[in-house]
């Protein structure tokens, strides 16, 4: 209701502050995202495809230096040469994505991934919030099968209470 | 609800204190176990840092036990193990090969010249690939390997008297390496 209202009054905007809406939208957001983007990195590229898996790459790889960080967001020396590998896998030597993921992770272990593959070192990181989840549901279940149980038990005296309350309706839907 | 299940909250609080208490006092969580123990030695061709004209590879480093120190003059830490290095060097017949890492050649011979040399061997790493090779994100790094060129051991930090003792000494006795009679502790008393 409040959305509709909110899109509806858009529509009284005068012509004019809409167009410097648009402008600055225009004008200011990318070069906010170009200068976020290019803060750290002064690598050329010819292909587009290639920078575009250059950047979700380094996104998706976390600094082994800073622990919390990915390589994209780190000024540590060692994701600054890792961005300089991953770089250099992607257009130089033209890996996959695949193969790129497999070439730090046979270096820095499984670490440097965020996207942690099942095994016998990490089953647990994937079991345990299924295991929580469905522990949840049960106690869920449960609270709620014991609510509904003790909501139904009226003694003899409320019975009757009820029964004058809803006692002439009752009368009428009896078939 | 049955009087017992009134305490499982508490149960899974108490649970929930007890893996805090244990995951934030594992001193090691801030290490990363090296993807490398277990494994080959990467393949790799290095310029000596005395004599840029000779490189060294794998091969050289096959055939006995070899430590493999990651250093740079940058690194402070790297100062303050030099001399379990050197104690290293001199009591056991362990061959050392240094890793110059991102580091200044000139710098780094200076350095060795001041400090002294433990090392067979320094290679000249000064853009950090063959520490990319290796796994290295920092310096210092150690790695211990067989006479295989597999890589049994990995230390991220110093060589220090208690990591040499309790770390690296029971595994030079198991590779095998000739120690200095009765000084298996060197260096731990200092």
């Amino acid at each position: 209701m409040s959305l509709l209202g909110r899109s509806m009054r858009f529509g009284y905007i005068p012509n004019a502050f809409r167009r410097i809406a648009a402008l600055v939208c225009v004008c200011v957001l990318p070069t906010g995202a170009v200068m976020a983007a290019s803060q750290i990195d002064t690598f050329s590229f010819t292909d587009e495809v290639q920078e575009r898996r250059y950047r979700a790459l380094i996104e998706e790889f976390r600094c082994p230096k800073c622990l919390n960080t990915n390589l994209a967001g780190s000024d540590a020396p060692i994701a600054q040469d890792l961005r300089k590998v991953v770089y250099r896998l992607v257009v130089t030597q033209g890996m996959s994505d695949q193969e790129v993921r497999y070439y730090l992770q046979a270096r820095y272990g499984d670490f440097v991934l965020y996207d942690p593959p099942f095994n016998a070192k990490t089953w647990y990181i994937w079991l345990v919030p299924i295991a929580l989840g469905v522990l949840a549901l049960f106690v869920l279940l449960r609270l709620v099968r014991g609510a509904r149980s003790s909501a139904t038990v009226l003694n003899a005296q409320q019975q009757e209470r009820l029964q004058e309350i809803v006692g002439n309706t009752a009368g009428s839907s009896d078939r | 609800m049955s009087r017992i299940s009134l305490y499982i909250p508490l149960g899974v609080f108490a649970a929930i204190l007890g893996l805090g208490y244990v995951g934030f006092d594992l001193g090691a969580r801030n290490e990363l176990p090296s993807a490398l123990i277990n494994k080959p030695f990467p393949e790799f061709q290095a310029r000596l840092l005395d004599s840029p004209e000779t490189t060294l590879t794998r091969e050289d480093l096959l055939g006995r036990p070899t430590l493999i120190n990651v250093w740079a003059t940058w690194c402070p830490t790297c100062l303050s193990e030099h001399e379990q290095l050197m104690q290293i060097a001199a009591s056991t017949d362990v061959v050392i090969v240094g890793v110059n890492y991102k580091d200044q050649p000139n710098k780094a011979k200076q350095w060795l010249a001041q400090y002294g040399n433990p090392y067979r061997w320094v290679l000249d790493d000064r853009d950090g690939l063959l520490g990319i090779e290796m796994g290295v994100y920092g310096a210092p790094e150690t790695f211990l390997l067989d006479a295989q060129g597999d890589v049994i051991y990995k230390r991220v930090g110093d060589i220090n008297p208690r990591i040499w003792r309790d770390e690296l000494a029971p595994r030079f006795r198991q590779l095998g390496i000739a120690m200095a009679m009765g000084n298996t502790d060197v260096g731990a008393n200092k």
